[in-house]
């Protein structure tokens, strides 16, 4: 069918990068809502606007997220997307599958929705695109059968995610997969149920590379990381040093600290450990020589956000070094007095970074009981507009 | 009735037995070439990871396409990356180039690794989303059709992070890419008077605005905007759907430029403002895509190499970045949002 209908959509199936148009198209003949999918979407590359409706209120039993209602603004012309809901299915840590797996998805896909998918959403879930009411119940019952859940949406614990990890990664100083997996099914109700001022991202990266983007992207970022020094390997860096790689240029002189150095003749690297923020540069630039210490855990930061609604904000450093243990009891108990606190002086939509500033970090600290440290700020405060707790007053 | 609350299968039966093996135990890797890694561990093992570029919308026959391959030389294991690339993870280094030659004929471009570009992180736009000002599914083809080649390649400085999302709920990390684009709306929502009382919770929907630009008009028991505070932001769309803010002749796209997720060497920053704004020009927005390929090139040409975007400006300045950009600097690129006063410059060092 589709082709002639479509003749802005078709410039979309040119060029040598894959083309979403193509996918599109590709269950357009078996499916009238991929069909109309192209239609409406031709629809807009014409009009440049979205022809979908305001929100929607859509589910499975049991659940108070995890399924996204969308509908068409003009049912009449596109009626395979006049019901056109999303699934956020929760993704195995990683992103790792079995081919197995992942069939039963598309099997399941093919009875029920589209056969149209995302390969991931932004959080991370599995995002099943478009399925009718009718449908949400049954493909929600085959999924769980299969051993698959719904993932996070509105004002609840999204869906957690983490990087490749000890799974596929050198630089994994913690256990991102466990720690993610963990997490999600400890808290399973605060991300099937909606009960918070906002959403709240939790993110798991195995080192500062931070592949996940958890510092600007998560309320609640773990960041793998080490105490004691980096492992230098003499051999490695002469191996380095022989293929001709330049390691005072791009190594020692790009170290942010100053901690390393180089002796040319003798082919030696060396550390100041007391100097290094672990920044992960060297290792990345030489892998085969450097590796992260022995001595490992996370750096906690609270706060991350995209712009709405008070500008885009790094996550801040609550917890400088926690070890990262299962079952991960220390880091489950500082979630939940952060979200009792959150939940119980945050404002509709206002994140958790967005409360902490807004009530001043003293107030949260005190709050989830964590003690300051200078490993929290760039600097101190400039101003003298210093508060006091009534205990530090002194009274006659 | 089915199960819930049962969580997401667990990783393990997601693992090809190597990386079961070698769990925790990888010691180093390498690049072998665009797209292909070499995971070495302490055991001795080795791993090849054959990364390949999607256009993250896929349909489920492709999916299956896919798994076929995985099957045939992967024994039925692969991942995706956080970037939506698909990772195949093999055993035998004999299956490198076969796996590549059938890549090809399913029109997969394998690379996206080292000093490269690699997948754009976009959102959904006019395909699912409800309050897009841009598409985002077609700028992404168009953007990576043009730079396919630093796709494939690995001649960048450093590695360079693209992202787009289609309004400023921002739902892809495009607020630290080293290129980030996001679709943007430039006048203020058009108030349904008749609907706004029966949709729309009125305290609500002037709490949802950040600079105070929305007052309660009680005699239409609806609300006004104050044009001159609006800022565009459409937060009260997303509380109150009599008030749409969509405008296509206005709508567009925002790129901002030297943001970065990573601490190596330095803190992960904020991308900061190049372009105000570019129209929406389906079906190629040719004006977006053509400076995009212009804020890559400049790079290209400018920065030293393992600088990230953001490094390069830092050392040369924003004056000199917008001069080799060629970039008009207008009074749109200063701040006047609520944390504007840090972006002042407070010293008499500059350059010219």
């Amino acid at each position: 069918m589709a082709g002639s209908e479509t003749p802005l959509l078709n410039e979309l199936e040119k060029g040598p990068w894959p083309s979403f148009v193509t996918e599109i198209k590709k269950m357009a003949d078996k499916k009238p809502a991929a069909r109309d999918l192209l239609g409406q979407l031709e629809l807009s590359y014409k009009e440049k606007r979205g022809h979908w409706k305001h929100g929607g209120i859509v589910g499975v039993t049991g659940y108070g997220g995890g399924v996204i209602g969308r509908y068409s603004d003009s049912p009449d012309k596109f009626p395979g997307v006049a019901e056109f809901h999303t699934m956020r299915i929760n993704q195995p840590s990683g992103w790792f599958y079995s081919t197995k797996a992942l069939r039963e998805i598309c099997d399941i896909w093919e009875k029920y929705g589209s056969g149209l998918t995302n390969f991931h959403g932004s959080t991370g879930d599995i995002i099943l695109l478009g399925a009718p009411t009718a449908h949400l119940q049954p493909a929600f019952d085959e999924l769980s059968e299969h051993g698959y859940d719904l993932g996070g949406s509105g004002s609840d614990l999204r869906t957690p995610s983490c990087c490749a990890g000890p799974a596929r990664c050198e630089n994994a100083c913690i256990d991102t997969l466990d720690i993610c997996y963990a997490i999600t099914m400890e808290f399973q109700d605060e991300l099937h149920r909606p009960m918070w001022p906002y959403k709240f991202k939790i993110k798991v990266a195995g080192c500062a590379n931070d592949c996940v983007a958890a510092i600007p992207r998560a309320d609640f970022a773990i960041v793998g990381t080490w105490r004691d020094t980096l492992r230098i390997d003499q051999d490695g860096v002469r191996e380095y040093a022989e293929r001709g790689f330049d390691i005072q240029g791009q190594v020692v002189e790009r170290c942010p600290t100053k901690a390393l150095s180089y002796d040319p003749a003798a082919k030696q690297l060396s550390v100041r450990a007391e100097d290094c923020v672990r920044c992960v540069h060297c290792i990345n630039k030489m892998p085969k020589a450097i590796r992260p210490g022995v001595e490992r855990g996370a750096t906690l930061l609270i706060g991350g956000k995209a712009t709405i609604l008070q500008t885009a904000f790094l996550s801040w450093v609550i917890v400088p070094f926690m070890k990262m243990e299962p079952p991960y009891t220390e880091v489950k108990e500082l979630l939940r007095k952060i979200w009792e606190w959150w939940d119980e002086h945050g404002k509709m939509r206002e994140r958790v970074g967005e409360l902490i500033y807004r009530l001043g970090m003293r107030n949260f600290l005190r709050a989830v009981d964590l003690p300051a440290v200078p490993q929290m700020v760039f600097e101190p405060r400039a101003n003298p507009y210093i508060f006091w707790w009534p205990e530090e007053i002194i009274r006659k | 009735m089915a199960k819930t609350d049962i969580g997401p299968p667990h990783y393990s039966q997601m693992l090809p037995p190597i990386i079961k093996e070698n769990y925790g135990k990888w010691k180093y890797h390498e690049i072998l070439r665009p797209g292909v890694l070499k995971h070495v561990s302490e055991t001795g093992a080795e791993l090849y990871t054959v990364r390949a570029g999607s256009p993250r919308l896929l349909a489920i026959d492709t999916i299956r396409e896919i798994c076929n391959l995985a099957d045939k030389y992967c024994d039925g294991y692969l991942r995706f990356t956080s970037r939506y690339n698909i990772e195949f993870l093999l055993t035998n280094p004999a299956n490198i180039d076969p796996l590549i030659e059938d890549l090809k004929k399913l029109g997969f471009p394998v690379g996206g690794t080292g000093p490269a570009i690699t997948n754009m992180v976009h959102t959904q736009g006019w395909v699912h989303c409800h309050t897009p000002a841009t598409d985002a599914s077609g700028i992404v083809k168009a953007i990576m059709d043009e730079l396919y080649d630093y796709f494939v390649s690995m001649k960048l400085p450093a590695k360079l992070r693209i992202s787009l999302a289609c309004c400023l709920n921002m739902c892809g990390a495009v607020h630290c890419s080293d290129i980030g684009l996001v679709g943007i709306h430039r006048t203020i929502p058009k108030i349904d008077h008749e609907w706004v009382p029966k949709q729309c919770e009125i305290p609500t929907v002037i709490a949802s605005c950040p600079t105070f630009a929305i007052r309660p008009d009680p005699k239409r028991k609806s609300v006004q905007i104050n044009e001159e505070k609006c800022m565009y932001c459409g937060n009260c769309y997303t509380m109150c759907p009599a008030m749409p803010i969509a405008d296509p002749d206005n709508d567009g796209v925002a790129i901002f430029v030297g943001g970065k997720v990573s601490n190596a060497r330095t803190a992960p920053k904020f991308s900061r403002l190049a372009i105000p704004w570019l129209p929406n020009n389906p079906p190629r927005w040719p004006e977006v895509v053509q400076a995009v390929k212009k804020l890559v090139d400049v790079y290209a040409r400018n920065a030293r190499e393992g600088e990230r975007y953001g490094e390069w400006i830092d050392r040369i300045g924003w004056e000199t970045f917008f001069k080799l950009a060629e970039i008009p600097f207008t009074e749109k690129h200063i701040d006047d949002f609520i944390f504007s006063v840090p972006t002042f410059r407070t010293t008499t060092n500059f350059r010219w």
